[in-house]
């Protein structure tokens, strides 16, 4: 018997799937980084429906409002503006798809086969959000490695700036 | 009721994807987004298990996987926009100075 | 059934009162721009103009709608879709009124009482980028292209100083969710001054305020459609209905901002010194609910004079005063705002 979050479930996995596929094999890369985008809300769906709302919502924040905005920078920086069609091509499809059949075959099996230990309790729609609860072990257990995030980012702001600074020419005498 | 198997089992297929795209694609920010994809996949498996496991734990590390991501944009399209600066391509196959 | 019925209606009524609010928006703002420019403005449909918009209408639907031979005619339709989708789409979070009782019922006037709310509303903000900048880019035109990567520079640069300017009431609330925000702007500070985050978080208002307005890409931050440098920016190849989308959009997420300033800083639908009268319960029901709609359409008035007084910044002035001046500042008002939450203050 199906019911509403069932149906959530299956019209968010074939959201995801399907524009997961038009990323990887669209030949026009925004056409690319716009499947990304339906990808991206498609998984924040699924964090809604484990009862994960504060990641859905920074899911939405950091990977459509910044990471596919940077992306697509990229891409319009990289292509020759003028020709809208961009093109892209493939390379070593089948030895390719080999890998990744193992890989699926691999995870797949793993996945059946283990047993994982679960608390019996099933995710459902949560009144309170678990912002509260991620707030605290921030703050307390974790505030080591959190520190060190707050590090990588500036690291990689600074080195991004770095490296993609054009060098000013040498002035003349 | 959807059980947790049915979030692993997709989570593991879109890494799947993720990875045929890294293989089979020549423009470095497609690869750059099917990388992109394989860390969604991965912080779905951390998030169901979270939910299933009733702890906040690996909500946590999803919070550590998307710091790197944005790292890793960040730094990755520089690279990219300065490799475009000196060669004129972004085909990963004729970015290959250090083959010889 | 109750579940599904109750947030359509709503969600058809804030549409409608929406759509209505923009045509008279355009309106209200070509006759105080006029009224500035000692000019008459509209006035020949219909009495004082009032008609205007309808005319404007019925114009663009039947203008022919034009695409550039090379442009990439998928997403060229999709843009100004999604522009006007997230702008309206926002306001589905915002309360713009309390509890009302009709027949025996209790409604919460609110479409979605998300417990995340500030988040979903900057989190759908920023998906507004997506629209101009796909839009400057699929038109296969330099000066589209040039609004679309200013806009999103430009809405990434603000989106940083507006969401910082944020945590210091967040702080104080302890909450996400919009409706506890308004709740909590209820009462008086020493008695007389409505307890509004106005007044307890002078400059994050200040900040968020200028944010919104590069946000929202209104002058004096409208750098994405400059006329003199840019023909149009990111929407010069567009036309008919296509345009008008853009233009409804422009506006209608003027009506979400100015939405979420009330709800954030002019206590939303509180309407102070209400409890000194006897009201029943429905009038005052109806009296917070104005308080709302006037609320916010001081501040459209506001956004309106600002746009027809200020003159544009330069690009770089717009990033010096986004990067140095608004990110230091919002940063330094959380620090402060919460070394005074340190010390039981606030």
């Amino acid at each position: 018997m199906l019911n509403l979050y069932d149906y959530i479930f299956y019209f968010f996995a074939i959201v995801i799937l399907g524009s997961s596929f038009v990323v990887v094999f669209s030949r026009n890369i925004v056409h690319s980084a716009f499947a990304l985008l339906f990808t991206f809300f498609g998984v924040a769906g699924f964090y809604v429906l484990l009862s994960a709302d504060f990641l859905a919502i920074t899911q939405l924040l950091v990977y459509v409002g910044g990471i596919l905005v940077l992306l697509l920078f990229g891409v319009m920086l990289t292509n020759n503006i003028v020709n809208v069609e961009i093109k892209s091509g493939t390379m070593q499809t089948l030895p390719a798809s080999l890998i990744a059949a193992l890989i699926a075959g691999l995870l797949c099996g793993i996945f059946y086969v283990s047993n994982w230990y679960l608390v019996p309790t099933t995710p459902e729609l949560l009144n309170n959000t678990t912002a509260v609860a991620i707030g605290y072990a921030f703050i307390t257990t974790w505030i080591l490695p959190f520190e060190v995030a707050s590090v990588v980012l500036l690291v990689a702001m600074i080195g991004a700036v770095i490296i993609a600074r054009r060098e000013k020419a040498p002035e003349v005498e | 009721m959807i059980p947790l198997n049915y979030y692993l089992l997709f989570a593991a297929f879109l890494f799947s994807v993720g990875v045929v795209g890294v293989l089979i694609r020549r423009n470095a920010i497609i690869v750059f987004m099917c990388i992109e994809l394989m860390l969604n996949s991965v912080n779905l498996t951390f998030i169901a298990f979270s939910a299933f496991m009733g702890n906040a734990i690996g909500q946590m590390f999803v919070f550590f996987v998307m710091t790197v991501a944005a790292a890793e944009a960040a730094v990755g399209l520089a690279i990219i926009i300065a490799l475009f600066r000196n060669k004129k391509t972004i085909n990963i196959d004729q970015i290959n100075l250090l083959k010889w | 059934m109750n579940l599904i019925l109750e947030p359509i209606v709503k969600i058809l009524i804030v549409l409608f009162i929406n759509l209505t609010l923009v045509s008279y928006l355009v309106l209200i703002e070509r006759k105080v721009s006029a009224y500035i420019q000692n000019r008459i403005g509209p006035n020949r449909v219909g009495p004082w103009g009032l008609l205007q918009s309808v005319a404007d209408v019925v114009k663009l639907f039947f203008k022919e709608d034009i695409v550039p031979k090379d442009a990439n005619k998928f997403i060229h339709s999709l843009a100004p879709v999604i522009s006007v989708v997230v702008a309206f789409s926002t306001f589905a979070v915002i309360p713009f009124g309390n509890k009302i009782t009709l027949y025996g019922n209790e409604y919460n006037l609110v479409i979605a009482d998300v417990n995340v709310g500030v988040l979903v509303i900057l989190a759908l903000t920023s998906l507004g980028v997506y629209g101009i900048t796909l839009s400057g880019w699929s038109s296969n035109n330099k000066y589209s292209l040039l609004g679309g990567l200013r806009s999103s520079a430009q809405m990434i640069s603000y989106e940083l100083s507006m969401g910082i300017s944020l945590i210091g009431i967040l702080l104080m609330t302890q909450s996400m969710r919009l409706t506890q925000i308004v709740a909590e702007q209820g009462g008086y500070i020493f008695g007389f001054i409505p307890n509004w985050n106005i007044f307890l978080q002078p400059i994050g208002f200040i900040i968020f305020l200028v944010s919104t307005f590069a946000e929202t890409n209104r002058l004096p931050f409208d750098l994405p459609e400059a006329e003199e440098e840019l023909v149009g920016g990111y929407h010069t190849e567009y036309s008919g209905m296509k345009f008008g989308l853009f233009f409804l959009a422009e506006y209608a997420s003027m009506i979400t901002a100015s939405a979420f300033i009330v709800t954030l800083f002019l206590g939303g639908w509180q309407a102070p010194f209400i409890e000194y009268f006897n009201f029943s319960p429905f009038v005052i029901s109806l009296l917070q609910l104005s308080a709302f709609a006037i609320k916010v359409l001081f501040v459209l008035l506001f956004f309106i004079l600002i746009r027809w007084t200020i003159p544009r910044f330069r690009y770089d002035q717009l990033m010096n005063i986004g990067w140095k001046v608004m990110l230091p500042l919002s940063l330094l008002n959380l620090i402060v705002t919460a070394f005074l939450i340190l010390i039981n203050i606030l």
